[in-house]
């Protein structure tokens, strides 16, 4: 009402919002990420151009960490699961995020595809992101850091052209540093033209195909492990239904008659349909102490810190 | 051309925004859009003209305000000329971003109300 005179004329107010147009996108990336650093995973979101050699580290990744980690992914692209298929070749458990028309994944892109893939069961999990240097550095997805793979190909002033992917990297992965010798490239060119966009730098050379810098990757990816918090993540009830309905299609080693609580004693290596994978591991944030279930089959439970 | 997408996300918040408050017209939004937001200030203009057709900010003005990117020692507070390495040489730590320049902001909403 017009606070004049009161004549029930309408009045034009200002109404201060100063929010981030992407909160609502923000919002679900916390959910993401409440849910990777209660699990203990290391979640990343790994960027790059189109053929910048994003899958292949990833499947030199599984070939250095096999038998150490539980690795895992979801992977974004326009048209086609090849990416994904070339990760399950790899050994790494995947799921295709087809996005159409979309340059990029989005935090609820992700979580819905995290519902079909066992993630709780892995201990460093990837987030493929669509080719592109443009739109997904600014979706955060609930990743624990940013990885941009850069090959040695795409050249030198590839930094400067797209600033704010590369300040928005904590890690930049020079990718096909075999090729060097064959290229008018020159390293150190790329590497102060990271200086002038990114205010820490953490660059390392790796060539997938013949593994050089792999293992420079792979200690980066266990420092990044170790930085991961402990404790599970902030308590929440879980409001949404992926997880809950517990069926094992496997067979089970254990009885639990008396709805008592109870730990699974053996390891998960395998996927199977519940995607929560109770004490698969010990390394997961919550134990069997914060997840009592009865007989019944369906059960509930809070995180607890 | 994730202008779109962005259009969208604007549009929605200011319809709730409205719709919380009772407004009967929206007239004008304010949004700030840093030099390192990743989005291209004229494309985010023709996004938002061709997107807000049919919502409630089909009569709406957009205005839009640019925040550059400034590179500043976090410690001496020396700045850091344009296209130079991050860092401050004298202190040896890295540069600091000034706040706004990496964000897309939606500042004030110019709303009627009863």
């Amino acid at each position: 009402m017009c606070t004049t005179c009161g004549c029930g004329d309408t009045s034009i107010v200002p109404v201060d919002v100063h929010e981030k147009i992407l909160a609502g996108n923000d919002r679900v990336a916390a959910h993401n990420r409440a849910h990777f650093a209660g699990a203990g995973v290391l979640a990343l979101n790994l960027m790059g151009s189109p053929g910048a050699g994003k899958t292949a580290l990833l499947e030199a990744t599984a070939r250095a960490a096999k038998g150490r980690w539980r690795l895992g992914a979801v992977s974004g692209d326009l048209a086609t699961d090849n990416d994904a298929r070339r990760l399950e070749a790899a050994g790494i458990p995947s799921r295709a995020i087809t996005t159409g028309q979309g340059c990029h994944l989005d935090a609820e892109l992700v979580h819905n595809a995290l519902h079909g893939v066992p993630w709780q069961a892995t201990d460093v999990f990837f987030i493929e992101n669509v080719g592109n240097l443009v739109c997904p550095a600014i979706y955060d997805l609930g990743q624990a850091a940013n990885v941009v793979a850069l090959s040695v190909t795409e050249g030198e002033d590839k930094p400067l052209k797209y600033p704010v992917m590369f300040k928005a990297a904590d890690l930049v992965v020079l990718t096909k540093c075999d090729l060097v010798p064959h290229l008018d490239v020159k390293v150190e060119t790329i590497l102060d033209n990271l200086k002038r966009v990114m205010p820490a730098p953490r660059v390392i050379q790796v060539s997938a195909r013949t593994g050089a810098g792999i293992d420079e990757w792979v200690a980066w990816l266990a420092s990044r492990r170790e930085k991961l918090p402990r404790t599970a993540g902030p308590g929440h009830a879980h409001d949404h239904t992926h997880v809950h309905p517990h069926e094992h299609t496997h067979a089970h080693p254990h009885r639990h008659a008396d709805g008592t609580v109870h730990g699974h004693s053996h390891g998960h290596s395998h996927a199977h349909d519940h995607l929560h994978a109770p004490g698969a591991e010990d390394e997961h944030g919550h134990g069997e102490a914060d997840h009592a279930h009865g007989t019944d089959g369906g059960h509930e439970h809070e995180h607890e810190p | 051309m994730h202008e779109y997408s962005l259009v969208q996300s604007l549009v929605t918040r200011v319809e709730a925004e409205a719709a919380a408050r009772k407004a009967t017209a929206v007239h004008r939004v304010v949004v700030s859009i840093g030099e390192l937001a990743g989005v291209d200030p004229e494309l985010f203009q023709t996004a938002y003209d061709t997107f807000r057709a049919g919502t409630l900010c089909e009569h709406t003005v957009m205005e839009l305000r640019r925040v550059p990117a400034r590179w500043s020692c976090p410690r001496c507070g020396r700045g850091i000329p344009r296209g130079e390495v991050l860092a401050c040489d004298a202190c040896q730590i890295p540069a600091r971003l000034a706040p706004g320049g990496d964000e897309m902001l939606l500042e004030t909403i110019e709303m009627e109300v009863p």
